[in-house]
């Protein structure tokens, strides 16, 4: 496939472009094709199924052959249409990307609903009718829920949570007053604009503020799809989104009120109050369904430690199950999904191994992606297909007033909300986010629920649905990027965050917390601060599996830190020094221990001479190699978390080349004593070895114990836990070929009594504070050791455990 | 206390009225243990801390004006807006945020935090639930993040360094204090 040779320059991506192209007509050939085929060769399969059924392997009375090649599309039409629909969603989003210039000017929502158009264009002209894709149990039931559960499994809830108030009242508040004001309106322009015998002035109030209820609801699936490619600052991106997602609770309520009031034809006041109370119920229904499957997720996922393998399935079927049993009781599913995705999630990912971690996500991403592009695709197809009745009036006047009443609600929300925040929203922020309204294919789907009894008019409705959606996709997301470049809109920063952010803003949080404490104010910080002692107290315990439960957040994330670390170093091919010198010596206990096939380290080697040195060289390296091996035995049910398989495999050639450069290195200097190389790591024996210390090679808990530290500058660091083997991986260090040679100034074989005699490696510039041997010293020491000697490697404790050792 | 820090007549009432409360025996100040009779602030980690900081130059007692002055720390700033509408923060109140922060890592006031301070804090916030050589990796880690002139402390440039994502003016600001 092409898309390997995209980086080879402009012919690889015409040559590509061309190949996707034949690929596309032949799949919409194929297609029409398959549907016209379906309806001539269902009498002959039939015809040959009846006469197999009647003679059982006898001689046919019709004298026909065996049929040795036989078509027989009928039993797979279905799911082979299906593949052929998604084949091209996939070949689309591939080809957009390598025309060079297109996905920068046109947002791909765009492209896609014209691919749309094209393939329902194709169809139609074929003389077939368009198979009516845009279904509506098939969107909301298959299309929408991954969209959504990506992202509210993957909701910053930060944000989210901060900005929640301002997000509710644009939400609610803007909602219904949209629908309200392009209902009401309408009603008014058709009544009076037109002759009493048109058509329009027969759709009666009620139907105008339905129409008014599905077209005002911005459409999570377009905002993401147009959002995603602007990357606007934060705060701008979760007001419109967070909007997008919670209104979905006030458009479900209208459309149910407003339906049922139009089957039965009347509306008492009692009915509207029963309305209010509805969308309380359905708003907070869907949040605790969401919230009890998340609930029941987590704690199922606690005890997956066995079955690693179908931990994603879990999360994908709660959150499922969450949407469709909120849909069973006119709930809102929006909201399930989402409360149930940010709920479980803290907790799954504490319990779930990493690649289910990374399977998760990247499934998530795939299918929601793949639904993003299908549904812009059907929008396309649909609009070809669709009955249609075009009204001049009536759609001018809906577009129109649909742009009108999303301005002037933001700009009147925001009057009133900029009271009560502490951050602003300045005149730029209201454009974005008023111009960030889109609709999508939600308002769509809704008007096509729509039932011919009750609303004539269908046709309108979904004709001026169409058009609003088109109108905003094309073109608010076209011109939204270059307007956000105009403005000068603060765009979104770099995620990385540091450790130092991380310390700063707990104890900022804390400090706030206790001043809000002093002043009496029970302000955000001291609700927050009340849940997070909850959340530790009670629901951590149960949801957690194991000490992970007890892991501060802190904690948490300087694992995450150092795993990043560790990987980029394996990526970025090693020998190269990195800011932070202390090697990870925290353990990561909820990596499995590998089933112990090798036997356990050798801890304790007393002092060798050369040959043995050399043998256990040997040994190592064999080892080294023996790590490259595929898993022999691939089985579904043992799959054994590994996290870094690949990459520390080519971590350790690249260590083992280095290795062996240091060793010659070494031979050179062969007054120095040779210390036992520890059996896991080749590159702190080199450094040992530098070092010129005699060691005996004690373990952790005799090292820490002991003040006096046989080898303070290895181990002593590392917590007491021995259950899992750790290697300790040290990178070579550019440093330490000068640092042998430095090393003859300050002699041989010293005492441990000596204070970082003879094992500073960097020149004596640096000050030598003479130290008391202190217990404080001796655990500042080893650091400070660390840092001359050498360049700390990934994190030990997720590296393989049994690999390196004989 | 400066324009830009100045607290409305309203709110000034509202802080004394809290004053009047805090102040158990009326004595028209405040002592420790009133403060330690809040039990959010006891429970709160770094709550010694905070005490710590109304009490400035050895006095034991705290009266309104150090009170409020403490306290107009956290005022929400309004911003300046410039001519393209952007905002800025005001430099000189997020100096000043920054500032007090800084003071409660550096109990010694030295005008660095060094290793051993950050460690305290660092136990503080965690507790017993980690091993000191995870405290003593997470603090080294930060420290050779964050230090730049490499004198194995992190002075106040520093913290403001690495702090500068991070909005401070929203973070440290109580709406009361308006």
């Amino acid at each position: 496939m092409p898309s390997g040779t995209v980086s080879h320059g402009a012919s690889g991506r015409l040559r590509g472009l061309f190949l996707v192209m034949v690929l596309v007509f032949l799949e919409g050939s194929v297609f029409t094709v398959a549907v016209a085929s379906s309806d001539q060769h269902s009498p002959t399969t039939a015809h040959s199924g009846g006469h197999k059924a009647t003679d059982h392997g006898s001689h046919n009375n019709t004298g026909k052959a065996f049929p040795v090649l036989d078509l027989n599309y009928e039993n797979v039409r279905v799911p082979f249409e299906i593949s052929l629909w998604v084949l091209l969603a996939s070949l689309m989003k591939l080809g957009f990307h390598l025309v060079p210039h297109l996905s920068n000017i046109v947002p791909e929502s765009c492209l896609l609903i014209v691919v749309g158009l094209l393939v329902g264009g194709i169809i139609r002209g074929t003389g077939e009718t368009v198979p009516p894709v845009m279904d509506s149990k098939l969107f909301f039931y298959i299309l929408l829920p991954p969209i959504i559960l990506d992202a509210g499994y993957f909701l910053p809830i930060r944000p989210f949570m901060e900005n929640l108030g301002t997000i509710l009242i644009f939400a609610v508040v803007g909602t219904l007053w949209n629908a309200f004001f392009v209902g009401g309106l309408l009603y008014g322009v058709c009544q009076i604009g037109t002759e009493t015998s048109s058509i329009l002035s027969r759709i009666g109030l009620l139907q105008c503020l339905l129409f008014g209820s599905i077209i005002s609801a911005v459409d999570p699936v377009a905002v993401l799809a147009v959002f995603e490619e602007i990357h606007i600052n934060e705060l701008l991106h979760i007001l419109v989104f967070g909007e997008s997602l919670l209104n979905d609770a006030v458009t479900v309520v209208l459309y149910h009120l407003f339906e049922e009031f139009s089957g039965i034809g009347s509306v008492t006041l009692l009915k509207g109050f029963l309305g209010v109370i509805s969308f309380f119920v359905v708003a907070l229904g869907g949040v605790l369904v969401g919230v009890l499957y998340g609930i029941l997720a987590a704690f199922t996922s606690r005890f997956t430690s066995h079955t690693r393998v179908i931990e994603p399935l879990f999360v994908f079927l709660y959150s499922y199950m969450a949407y469709l049993s909120a849909e069973i009781f006119h709930l809102s599913g929006i909201m399930a999904l989402i409360a149930c995705g940010a709920v479980m999630r803290p907790y799954v990912e504490a319990n779930i191994s990493h690649k289910s971690h990374t399977t998760i996500k990247y499934f998530l991403k795939m299918w929601s992606s793949v639904s993003e592009t299908l549904i812009f695709i059907f929008l396309g197809v649909a609009t070809v297909a669709g009955p249609h009745d075009w009204n001049w009036t009536f759609v001018t006047v809906t577009v129109i007033l649909c742009l009108v009443a999303r301005v002037i609600g933001v700009v009147g929300l925001t009057f009133i909300i900029n009271k009560f925040r502490i951050v602003k929203l300045t005149t730029k922020d209201q454009f974005i986010i008023a111009y960030g309204g889109l609709r999508g294919a939600i308002a769509f789907s809704l008007g096509f629920l729509l039932k011919k009894e009750h609303f004539p008019e269908r046709e309108i409705f979904l004709t001026a649905i169409i058009t609003v959606i088109f109108f905003t996709v094309f073109v608010q997301g076209m011109t939204i990027k270059p307007l956000v470049e105009l403005l000068a809109v603060k765009k979104k920063q770099e995620a990385k965050r540091s450790i130092n952010e991380e310390i700063h803003t707990q104890f900022l949080d804390h400090l706030l917390t206790g001043i809000e404490d002093i002043c009496g104010h029970y302000g955000h910080h001291h609700w927050k601060d009340k849940l997070n002692r909850f959340n530790k107290k009670y629901v951590k315990k149960c949801l957690i599996a194991g000490e992970r439960s007890k892991e501060p957040q802190l904690i948490a994330f300087y694992h995450k830190m150092e795993m990043k670390q560790a990987i980029q170093l394996v990526e970025s091919g090693g020998g190269i020094k990195m800011p932070s010198a202390v090697p990870s010596t925290v353990s990561m206990q909820n990596i499995q221990p590998r089933p112990p096939t090798k036997p356990a380290p050798e801890r304790a080697i007393p002092q060798l001479s050369k040959n043995k040195e050399e043998e256990i060289r040997k040994i190592l390296r064999t080892n080294l190699q023996r790590t490259r091996q595929r898993l022999r035995s691939y089985n579904r049910h043992t799959l054994v978390a590994d996290p870094y398989e690949d990459g520390l495999s080519d971590l350790f050639l690249k260590k083992q080349k280095m290795f062996q450069i240091e060793k010659k290195l070494k031979e050179m200097n062969t007054y120095l004593t040779v210390p036992a190389p520890p059996p896991d790591s080749p590159t702190m024996c080199r450094a040992r070895l530098a070092s010129g210390k005699h060691t005996d090679f004690k373990p952790d808990q005799v090292q820490k114990g002991n003040k006096m530290c046989s080898d303070p500058q290895a181990y002593s660091i590392k917590p007491a836990s021995n259950k899992v083997p750790m290697i300790q991986v040290d990178l070579a260090s550019p440093q330490s070929p000068d640092s042998v040679n430095l090393l003859d100034e300050f002699g041989q074989a010293n005492q441990q009594e000596e204070e970082e005699q003879g094992l500073m490696m960097k020149p004596p510039s640096r000050p030598r504070e003479a130290k008391k041997p202190s217990e404080e010293d001796e655990a500042k020491d080893p650091q400070k050791l660390m840092r001359c000697l050498s360049d700390p490697g990934p994190s030990a404790d997720e590296d393989e455990d049994g690999a390196f050792l004989p | 206390m400066g324009s830009s820090s100045s607290i409305s007549s309203a709110h000034l009432l509202r802080l004394y009225d809290r004053f009047e409360s805090l102040d158990r025996d009326n004595r028209g100040c405040l002592s420790p243990d009133d403060f330690e009779a809040l039990g959010g602030l006891a429970m709160n980690p770094i709550g010694g801390r905070i005490m710590e900081a109304f009490f400035s130059s050895g006095q034991d007692t705290v009266d309104f004006s150090s009170f409020v002055r403490i306290l107009a720390h956290f005022r929400p700033t309004d911003r300046n807006r410039n001519k393209e509408g952007a905002q800025q923060e005001l430099p000189s109140s997020r100096t000043r945020k920054l500032k007090f922060a800084f003071q409660l890592y550096d109990m010694d006031r030295d005008g660095k935090i060094s290793r051993e301070e950050l460690l305290q804090v660092l136990r503080a916030m965690l507790g017993l639930q980690v091993t000191e050589e995870q405290l003593q990796s997470i603090a080294e880690r930060a420290i050779q993040e964050a230090d730049l002139d490499k004198d194995d402390a992190i002075s106040f440039d520093e913290f403001k360094k690495s702090l500068e994502k991070t909005d401070i003016d929203t973070k440290m600001s109580v709406s009361f204090l308006k």
